[in-house]
Parts: structure tokens; C-alpha cells; sequence
């Protein structure tokens, strides 16, 4: 059998995949650490591998007039040390593992590894981020909460891969992000909250939140957010304890070696209201 | 598979399953030995390497993509000045213990002053930290970093 396939475009992958089923391997961060053999052993993987690490086409990054296109391939590293990248998004992926790992890691990898605790996923989804996916003679687009369905699981097909991110540029000025671990770095995230809105004068023009790693993806409720739009600071401040509310049902965390249920609720919503009450309400003039 | 890459300066061939480690085939096939595996996830840093310029872990790097690429490892990099100033600063302050984490620390030591020639104290612990040492405690690291980044001043 083949162990592994090293295209020479995007293309030439695509035609490899329309025949072969495989594993797309960018930066192997998560793949070679979930297939580990013994020490000194290859790692185990259950199909011919399809690198696409060095396709130079999938590591591009251009940013036009109202959004930010993003190739699956690009290193977090790489996108720290690009001038187009929002902000909001350096100080997410900042806090991402280590350097050795931001050299290597991509954000396709991030987003297909689809773990409920994958670090850029809250981010993705506060910013409306949509996906495009390719597959030979073949496109789609999607918003990236219609593409995650489930921890690991994504609505790719075995013959696509995900190509591109693109990110509608906003002028937030308000953004609180907080990742909980165990330590700062090398952690995957006992929970997160990202909260991004514009506050103009006294008043929320736009809000989103989102929530990482307590459900199956990644908790954000438009209908809440829509509530909160417009409202003054008086008004917020009467809304915040019936917003928790809301927000308690839709996170629904499970129990593992990292974190209890109780530890990821209860810090999720504290953030929540760090964040509503605190962050917000002290933009409000 | 058949993998042309630069290991060290060197031009080399390597005929294996592309799947290996890159940590194993430096390891087994070179001999390169300074390279060591700790936890063998991604998390220790002990088999950091610079793999185009930027410091990895290579037990992370399945060996067929670096077909092309440059791979420097402790053994490579220990040829240079650079090298011998943080050799230097390491055993002036203390840095070293058992050692085995020592060559991925002054890997990820140089991959930072190569960019932040005078780093700060939060500089440094950021730039060290996907390594881990169990003897140190880190203080001694951190200023043996800043003793090498005083001492080699123009060298970065």
C-alpha cells in the first residue's frame, strides 16, 4: 500500500483524492499525536497520507476591500507575523500551544481537526467566518457553524478539502478573550469565552459571543446577541441576569480528565458576565 | 520513499517509509543523537530542530515533508559562535542539570534572539515555553538566555 502522496498542486491533490481515499496531513500536530505508535515505531495511520504542507497555492493571504481570505495551509506563525490579520485574532492564536507548535499548525488543521476545544473555533464564529471547500470540477461555501457538526466531526466529504477561510472584516472595539488551562502554554483549553462587540456612546451597536469546549461545538446564540442589541447601558444591566439565564442552557458541558462539569459552567458563565457587565458596560459613555 | 533534504548544511538521501519521525530517522539513520524524545506529543521541546528557519518539534514531522528543506539540528548548529555563547552563558548561569533538555532550549534560545536580539524577561519565557526542564526550575535558563543575549551582542 501507499503510505503517502506528495502532490504538486492543489489540483493534483484533488485528482489523488477523487481516487484514493486519504488523510490530508498540513501541519501534523494533531494527526501525528493521535496516531503516536512505541517510541521509535511510525505512527499508525489507517490510510496512505496526503501531504499538502508545502503547496505554496494554500498558504496565501489576501485581504480585500470587506474581507479577509485566508488559506487552509497557513501556520499560525505565520498569520501573527501578517500585517492583514485583525487583532482579535493575534491575541487567540498568541495563546496557542507553543512556538514549535505555531510553526507547524495550521489553521485549516485547527478547523478540521474540529475539536470542541479547537482554539481559533470561537473566534471563526464570532466573525461570521464562512468555509470553502473544493473537491475536483467541484466548490462549495459555508458558514463554519454549518460545517462542524460534532467533536471530530465536520460535513467534509472524502474527496474535499477545505481550502480557504474567509473572514468579513469588522471594526469591533471592544474584544475580551479569556482561555482557561491548566497552564499557559501547551494547553488545550479547559473552556473559553471570546466576546467581541462595538459600543457606541451608550449604546451596543453589535455584540457576539461564543464559547469553547463545553458542547459538542461551539456554543453562539444569535437570538440572545439580537437581544442585546441596541441596549443602553441601563437597560444591559437590568437584561445580564436573565441573559446568564439563557445562556446556561445552551452549555452543556462533559466531564474529562481536564476539567468537571461544574468547574466549565460555572467559569463560562462568570466570564459571561465579566464580560456584560465589566468589559461592555465600561466602554458605555 | 525516496527524500532529498539538507540536514546540517549537507545535502542527504534518505530511501524510508515517509511516515517515520523525523526525530527517529535523525536519530537512527544519522545518528544524531543531540535530538532527544521526551514525551514524544509535541509538548516537551526536546526534539526541537530548526526545519526551514523556525524552530519544530521533529517528533511532530512525518520525514517525507521535508523533502527540499533544511533541517539543523544541535549537532549542526553547534559549529557556529552563536552556539558557543549560549554554551557559555548556559554553564555560567547555572542552566544545565541532567542536560537532556538542553539542546531544544538553546534551540528555541536562538529562534528567539534571531528575531528579539534583546529579549525581555517575558520575551524569553515566552520563547521557551514549549520546552520543559524537571531539573532547573527555569530561573537559571531564563538568565542564561539574557547573559548570552549580553554577551553576543551583534551576533544575532
Amino acid at each position: 500500500m501507499v503510505r503517502a502522496f506528495r502532490p504538486e498542486s492543489v489540483n493534483h491533490a484533488l485528482e489523488i483524492m477523487s481516487e484514493n481515499q486519504v488523510i490530508p496531513l498540513a501541519g501534523g500536530t494533531d494527526l501525528m499525536v493521535q496516531r503516536r505508535a512505541w517510541s521509535g515505531l511510525p505512527p499508525r495511520f489507517e490510510l496512505p497520507v496526503l501531504f499538502i504542507d508545502h503547496l505554496e497555492e494554500l498558504q496565501l493571504l489576501r485581504k480585500e476591500e470587506e474581507q479577509l481570505r485566508i488559506c487552509a495551509g497557513c501556520t499560525f506563525t505565520s498569520l501573527l507575523e501578517h500585517e492583514a490579520v485583525p487583532w482579535e485574532f493575534k491575541i487567540v492564536i498568541a495563546q496557542i500551544a507553543c512556538p514549535q507548535i505555531r510553526n507547524r499548525g495550521t489553521i485549516g488543521g485547527n478547523i478540521c481537526n474540529a475539536s470542541p476545544a479547537g482554539d481559533t473555533l470561537p473566534l471563526l464564529y464570532a466573525f461570521d467566518a464562512e468555509l470553502a471547500l473544493v473537491r475536483k470540477n467541484d466548490s462549495r461555501k459555508l458558514p463554519i457553524e454549518e460545517f462542524l457538526t460534532g467533536p471530530g466531526q465536520t460535513v467534509l466529504e472524502k474527496d474535499e478539502i477545505l481550502k480557504e477561510i474567509v473572514i468579513p472584516v469588522y471594526s469591533f472595539n471592544t474584544f475580551f478573550y479569556r482561555k482557561v488551562g491548566a497552564r499557559r502554554a501547551n494547553s488545550c483549553s479547559k473552556l473559553s469565552f471570546t466576546g467581541c462587540a462595538r459600543v457606541d456612546g451608550n449604546k451596543i451597536t453589535d455584540i457576539r459571543m461564543s464559547f469553547g469546549a463545553v458542547a459538542p461545538t461551539i456554543v453562539r446564540s444569535r437570538e440572545i446577541e439580537a437581544r442585546l442589541r441596541g441596549k443602553t447601558g441601563k437597560e444591559l444591566n437590568k437584561l445580564i441576569p436573565e441573559i446568564i439565564d439563557l445562556y446556561a442552557e445552551l452549555i452543556k458541558p462533559i466531564e474529562d480528565q481536564r476539567c468537571t462539569i461544574r468547574y466549565r459552567k460555572t467559569i463560562s458563565l462568570k466570564l459571561l458576565h465579566h464580560f456584560l457587565g465589566d468589559v461592555i458596560m465600561a466602554k458605555m459613555t | 520513499m525516496r527524500i532529498n533534504f539538507f540536514l546540517n548544511d549537507k545535502e542527504v538521501q534518505v530511501e524510508t517509509d515517509p511516515l517515520r519521525r523525523l526525530l527517529d530517522v535523525l536519530r537512527e539513520d544519522f545518528e544524531l543523537t543531540g535530538v532527544k524524545e521526551g514525551c514524544g506529543e509535541g509538548e516537551c521541546g526536546a526534539c526541537t530542530v530548526v526545519l526551514d528557519g523556525k524552530i519544530v518539534n521533529s517528533c511532530l514531522i512525518p520525514v517525507g515533508t521535508v523533502e527540499g528543506s533544511q533541517v539543523t539540528t544541535i549537532e549542526g548548529y553547534r559549529t557556529t559562535e552563536r552556539y558557543r555563547v549560549l554554551q557559555d552563558a548556559f554553564a555560567e548561569a547555572g542552566a544545565v542539570q541532567c542536560g537532556f533538555c538542553t539542546p531544544g532550549f538553546v534551540m528555541a534560545a536562538d529562534a528567539m534572539l534571531r528575531k528579539t536580539p534583546m529579549p525581555n524577561e517575558d520575551e524569553i519565557k515566552e520563547a521557551i515555553s514549549g520546552n520543559l526542564c524537571r531539573c532547573t526550575g527555569y530561573n537559571a535558563i531564563v538568565e542564561g538566555i539574557k547573559i548570552a543575549s549580553r554577551k553576543g551582542r551583534g551576533l544575532w
